[in-house]
């Protein structure tokens, strides 16, 4: 039952869900027809609907949360989970199907010169867009966090990312469930941590079902949220050891 | 000249800090500030000229200032502590949570596994049987 593989590197696929059962099963159907060899883990962030069901009987090992988390909270047990069971490296694949799993492998190819590899968008590949505040908080990050990684990054909100043990051990030790902390905070305090990132450039699919959220305000509000966990992720001194 | 409200205040602080402790509802490291807070409401009780002299020592203009000052200062610096104390044990909770969907997962195989070996036993002695 446990597949365990007997290939060398051994990758875990993290799915973070949250009351997705009409997207997750589709998702993790297509991981494993795109990569046989993997394991995949859902984290069913404490789900209303049958997510976890789902998940299961697509063929996906089920990490049940009792209560829902955040993203930071779902991929933390992910990671948590990688690290238990030995991994030597870990993507996170979001359950809405944007994430297209054609792309892990090129993404999980960016670790063999860093040890965290991010997919993203606007780096001239697919037709990803975004206007207003919402795009000036992601370019403010961008060149924000570019700065502290000594290396061009465009989309570091990017939740398609990959880890090597390393980074996994990192993440382990901090990744806040805050909004913006998941993907923010926890990049800055890997760099602080003097691993380092790289990125790769993939195209984001539309939404399988659900719509997207954000008029002006919700990206203004983004805005504000973005600058203030930026500043803090700045100025906060390395994480050591465990809360 | 006693002042019999901060008195049975006072008293009241103290008596419910310590009950409070004794019935385990509370930790000691909570029911300091709250004894502390308790102690000095019934001093000032039992010597109003206390805060007379602390009012013209520290230059507030009349007393009640002063009591105010105070009061809210050391709410603030409670409730404070209070958030402080609950991010703490959040980020506990959390780390419970994750091990706790971690153990499930892992139980949950175990007992695949267990069933598969029941059925591979319950098998055999069948055969052995015939």
């Amino acid at each position: 039952m446990r597949s365990m593989g007997a290939a060398s590197e051994r990758l875990l696929i993290i799915v973070p869900a949250w009351n997705e059962a009409n997207n997750v099963g589709a998702t993790v159907a297509e991981i494993r027809a795109t990569l046989p060899d993997a394991d995949i883990v859902v984290v069913d962030d404490g789900s209303t609907d049958d997510t976890g069901l789902v998940a299961r009987s697509a063929g996906a090992e089920v990490l049940t949360l009792p209560y829902n988390m955040g993203v930071g909270g779902a991929m933390r047990t992910g990671y948590a989970y990688a690290q238990r069971h030995d991994y030597d490296a870990a993507i996170q694949v979001d359950a809405d199907g944007q994430h297209n799993p054609e792309d892990i492998a090129r993404i999980l190819g960016g670790l063999e010169s860093a040890d965290i590899s991010i997919g993203a968008r606007f780096a001239e590949v697919g037709t990803y867009q975004a206007s207003g505040p919402r795009r000036w908080a992601m370019l403010f990050l961008a060149g924000a966090i570019s700065r502290i990684a000594r290396t061009k990054l465009t989309d570091v909100t990017s939740g398609f990312r990959a880890a090597n043990r390393r980074a996994i051990d990192q993440y382990v030790t901090y990744y806040p469930a805050e909004y913006l902390g998941d993907t923010i905070d926890s990049l800055v305090a890997a760099l602080h941590a003097n691993l380092t990132v790289t990125q790769v450039p993939v195209a984001m699919r539309p939404r399988m079902s659900g719509n997207p959220s954000q008029g002006f305000i919700g990206s203004a509000v983004y805005l504000a949220r973005s600058i203030f966990a930026m500043s803090l992720a700045v100025v906060r001194r390395p994480m050591r050891g465990r809360a | 000249m006693i002042s019999i409200g901060a008195l049975v205040l006072g008293l009241l602080i103290v008596g419910a800090v310590t009950a409070m402790l004794l019935k385990r509802q509370l930790r000691e490291k909570y029911a300091v500030l709250w004894l502390v807070i308790g102690l000095a409401v019934l001093l000032l009780g039992i010597f109003p000229e206390a805060l007379l002299w602390l009012t013209l020592a520290l230059g507030f203009q009349l007393p009640a200032n002063l009591i105010f000052t105070l009061a809210i200062t050391l709410l603030l610096a409670a409730s404070l502590h209070l958030s402080y104390e609950l991010t703490r044990s959040e980020e506990r909770l959390r780390r419970l949570a994750e091990e706790t969907a971690i153990a499930r997962l892992a139980q949950s195989r175990l007992e695949a596994d267990v069933a598969e070996l029941k059925a591979l036993a319950r098998n055999r002695q069948i055969t052995d049987d015939e």
